[in-house]
Parts: C-alpha cells; sequence; structure tokens
C-alpha cells in the first residue's frame, strides 16, 4: 500500500471517527448523552 | 395529545444514524470514492460535507424540533399552502420503503444461503436465475418468489414489531441493538478483509489519490450527491425525528456527531469490501471484478469473493449479509416512521392503528417486486424517486426555508438551545450553496434522461415504473397538501427560544 493511500485513509478515518468523538466528548462534557 | 419523546439524546443520535446509514453506505460510497479520484475524491466529499450535508441535516432538524410534527404538520404550521411539500416528501418515503423492504428481504435470504455458501460457483447467474428468476423485461411479471416473499415479510414483521412499540420503547430501543451489532460486524469482516493477501493493493485503489480528477466538476457534483443521499434529506425522516427531541437539545452538536459518524461508517466500509476486492484480484492475477457497486456487488460479487476466501467462508457471509440486513432496516424503519406519523397527525388516528393499517397496505404493494420482475422495477422506480422526488424536492424545500420563509427565525431556534453557535455561513449555504448544487444536480438528471433513456428499458417501462410513479406522488401529494385536518389544533402549537 502506498504512502499517499495510507495519509489519505488516516485522513478520511480521522476527519470522521475523529470529528465525531470530540463532537461526543464536548456533548458528554456539557451534557448528558 | 401529548407527543412522545425520545428516551435519551444517545437514543435519538443512534436512531439518526441508523436512518443515515443505510445500503448507500455498503455499496455506494466506496465505488464513487474509487471511480472519482480514490483518496482525493474525500476533498470535494468533505467539502460537501461542511456546505451542504450538515447545514441541510440542522435545517431539518430545527423545522422538526420548531414545529414539532411530522413534515407536512411542520410544513402546514408554516403555512397551508405549504403542508404538500411535506406530504411529497411522505410519498417519496413511502415509494421507497416497498422496494427497500424487499431487498433486505434478499440480505436475510442470502444470510441464510451463507451457512452453506448455497450460491454455487456462478454467483451471477444464481443470484439472476435461481434465486430472483429474474423475467425477460418489466412488463412480464413472472410471478412471486416464494423465498424472496417470506423473508420482504419477515423484514415487514419486524418493523412492525418496532412501531407499534412506539418512539422511545420500540425505535429507540432497536437502533440501540442494531447499530453496536452492525458496527461490530463490520469491523469483524474489516479485520478479515484487511488481513487477506492483496488487501493493500485494493486499498490502494481506493485511497491513492489521483488530484487531476478534482478539477472535473462533474466529481463535485457526484461529491454533493453522494453526501445529499446517504444523510436521508429530504426523505422527511430527520423532521419526524427532531420532532420526538425534548425542549432544550443541543442540534447543532447532533447534527455534526449524526453526519460524521454516517460518514465514518461509509469509510470503514470502503476499507472492508476494497480490502476484499483486492484480495479478488489477487487471486484472479489481477483481474478487476465486473460489478463493483449496487445490488450485483451486494449479491454476485462479494458471495465470489466469499467462495475464495481460504477460512472462515460461512462466518464472514453471514456476518456481511447480516450488516446489510441491520443497517437496511434501520434505515427502513425510519422511513416507515415518516409515513405512520404523518398519517397519524393528519387523521388524528392513535398511532398503533396506523401502524396495523400502514404495514398491510404498504406490505401489500411491496409484494410487486418479489415478482420475477422485481429488480427491473426497483431500478426504474428508484432512479425516478431518488433522481427527481428527493432532487427536486430538496431544491423546493431549501429555496421555501431560505428564500420564501425567514431563515434567521430557524437559526434563532436553535442557535439558543444548543452548546456551540454555527454563524451566518450557515445562512449563506441554505441560501445559495444548496440550491444551486441541487439544482444543478436536477437539471442535469432531466438532460441526461432526455438525451439517453435510462438503462437498457423500453420507453413504455420508463413511463409507466419512472415517470408515472415520480409525477403520481407529486399530484397526490398537493391533493393531500389541500384537504383538511381532522384535528385542526394541531396546527397551532410550535415551540419558540426567541
Amino acid at each position: 500500500m502506498s504512502s499517499s493511500a495510507i495519509i489519505f485513509m488516516i485522513f478520511g478515518l480521522l476527519l470522521t471517527w475523529g470529528g465525531a468523538a470530540v463532537c461526543i466528548f464536548i456533548a458528554m462534557k456539557k451534557r448528558d448523552m | 395529545m401529548k407527543r412522545e419523546t425520545w428516551g435519551s439524546r444517545a437514543g435519538f443520535i443512534l436512531a439518526a444514524v441508523g436512518s443515515a446509514i443505510g445500503l448507500g453506505n455498503i455499496w455506494r460510497f466506496p465505488y464513487m470514492a474509487f471511480d472519482n479520484g480514490g483518496g482525493a475524491f474525500l476533498i470535494p466529499y468533505f467539502f460537501a460535507l461542511i456546505t451542504a450535508g450538515i447545514p441541510i441535516l440542522l435545517l431539518e432538524f430545527s423545522l422538526g424540533h420548531k414545529m414539532k410534527g411530522s413534515a407536512p404538520l411542520s410544513f402546514a404550521k408554516l403555512g397551508r399552502k405549504y403542508e404538500w411539500l411535506g406530504w411529497w416528501q411522505v410519498l417519496i418515503s413511502f415509494v421507497i420503503a416497498v422496494y427497500y423492504v424487499v431487498i433486505i428481504g434478499w440480505a436475510i435470504a442470502y444470510t441464510g444461503y451463507s451457512f452453506t455458501l448455497g450460491w454455487g460457483e456462478d454467483t451471477i447467474a444464481f443470484f439472476v436465475g435461481d434465486f430472483l428468476h429474474l423475467t425477460e423485461g418489466p412488463f412480464q411479471l413472472g410471478g412471486f418468489q416464494g423465498l424472496i416473499v417470506a423473508t420482504t415479510i419477515l423484514a415487514w414483521l419486524i418493523s412492525f414489531v418496532v412501531l407499534y412499540a412506539g418512539i422511545k420503547s420500540g425505535i429507540e430501543k432497536a437502533s440501540k441493538i442494531f447499530m453496536p451489532i452492525l458496527i461490530v460486524i463490520l469491523l469483524v469482516v474489516l479485520v478479515r478483509g484487511v488481513t487477506l493477501p492483496g488487501a493493500g493493493a485494493g486499498l490502494d485503489m481506493l485511497f491513492k489519490p489521483d488530484f487531476s480528477k478534482i478539477f472535473n466538476a462533474g466529481v463535485w457534483v457526484d461529491a454533493y450527491g453522494q453526501i445529499f443521499f446517504t444523510l436521508s434529506i429530504a426523505f422527511a425522516i430527520m423532521v419526524t425525528y427532531s420532532s420526538y427531541l425534548p425542549e432544550k437539545s443541543d442540534l447543532v452538536n447532533n447534527a455534526f456527531i449524526t453526519a460524521l459518524l454516517n460518514c465514518g461508517f461509509s469509510v470503514l466500509s470502503g476499507i472492508a469490501l476494497f480490502s476484499i476486492v483486492g484480495f479478488m484480484m489477487h487471486e484472479s492475477g489481477g483481474e478487476l471484478p465486473a460489478k463493483l457497486s449496487g445490488v450485483f456487488l451486494a449479491f454476485a460479487t462479494i458471495p465470489e469473493a466469499i467462495n475464495q476466501l481460504p477460512a472462515l467462508q460461512q462466518l464472514i457471509g453471514v456476518l456481511f449479509f447480516l450488516s446489510l440486513t441491520f443497517a437496511g432496516l434501520s434505515s427502513f424503519i425510519s422511513i416507515n416512521e415518516v409515513v405512520i406519523s404523518s398519517v397519524s397527525e393528519k387523521m388524528a388516528l392513535p398511532r398503533r392503528k396506523v401502524v396495523v393499517g400502514y404495514t398491510l397496505v404498504a406490505g401489500g404493494v411491496s409484494l410487486i417486486f418479489t415478482t420475477g420482475a422485481g429488480l427491473y422495477i426497483l431500478d426504474i422506480a428508484d432512479h425516478w424517486v431518488m433522481g427527481f422526488g428527493v432532487v427536486l424536492s430538496g431544491v423546493a424545500e431549501v429555496i421555501l426555508l431560505g428564500w420564501v420563509l425567514k431563515i434567521s427565525d430557524l437559526r434563532s431556534h436553535f442557535e439558543p438551545i444548543s452548546d456551540f453557535k454555527i454563524g451566518k455561513w450557515w445562512e449563506f449555504t441554505i441560501k445559495i450553496v444548496t440550491p444551486l448544487i441541487l439544482g444543478g444536480s436536477a437539471v442535469k438528471n432531466f438532460v441526461q434522461e432526455f438525451s439517453k433513456p435510462y438503462g437498457d428499458y423500453s420507453i413504455g417501462a420508463l413511463v409507466a415504473y419512472g415517470w408515472t410513479v415520480a409525477l403520481a406522488i407529486l399530484i397526490l401529494g398537493i391533493v393531500l397538501g389541500k384537504t383538511g385536518w381532522k384535528d385542526s389544533s394541531m396546527l397551532e402549537t410550535s415551540r419558540s427560544h426567541n
């Protein structure tokens, strides 16, 4: 697997799951889930 | 009548994510990325998510929450003359429900076949011949197919049990079971996929960026289209689901979480599927499988890949088709809820009575898709309902809410109750970006349709199952919008945080 493919795979995962994790963290900190 | 609410915020988010995650995440997104520049496609895709997906999701969340009603009731509260738009979206959902359930039925049947790899060596011939008994054309129905009828009824029964139990005890509980199972199953399939020989080459095909593609306008239209369809926008689902939220609900963050989890699921599906595609190419000496998207990917290419697996064939088969079943069911239930809540409100009928009546009527209509011509009719109806119904009703929605009515009213509804402010850019995306993009897609669809008729179908079939259905639901929507409400006091209540 090429390094550019690895970078974009991580980019896709980070932006989606990472972004959702940050939003969920904010939600849990400020209110109940 | 007191409106039911979700039991928890997590319950609402899981239900909304469950609605958004559907078969398209598994069989549409990976191919679209592969075909439109690989990793580079993620740039227009995420741009579309931020500038259209999340803004429209938030628009629908805030409309349903403010108006405390299904789509027809919400639009009627804005003005009786706008109610037709809600009914149009409800009827779009009805048509989607009656064919979508049959695909879930196929997935249930294939879960069973997985135990014995019952699809044999020639998976395409098995799917269209032994399983579907596909006829010569859309007008040759060829009779009901017993197994498909049985599994379709099973899908209807599951939906019935969930919807009959209500919002909190039914949809929320089911989502809390379906969604974690779906993610775990996908992760197991993904781990199996990435540990297969050739997986790296498959992932290279999916993620290696081809930046030349992102200068192509068509790729951006595809990215916006994918975002639009994947988030269940303009189906009236998100309006309905958010109407069951309690008074103080963080709508902005809910929209972000729902959209990001849905897209995250698509990326994981892409990794799982393309590692399997890479394995197939490794086994065949580099030959790309013929079908990489849609029903043939799921019901012909994947079974072929399962046949070639060195071990755990049955287990991976069962898990893959269970993932399709769960992804489909959670969306299917949400689509049904749209119709049920709308009819129940309009006719002031008890919800459970409507669930019974609706399941019987819609279940009966869906049987046409279990015939030997089911795949043809489904393909044509889907093409028209999605390409014209959903896109055009989406255009009407953003123009109505963005231009005809005061969009800042919705922003001043959701901002005080949300944890973070979204700013004026949201109004800009609703008023400018989304009408332009969706309007452009609609024009493109019309031009394509008239320059080259869809598929290899006869004009008669396209008129009967495509144009007629698309026009009939619009006209019926307008008619329903003109009929009276059994309990007109429903039109008077809404929430206000201004």
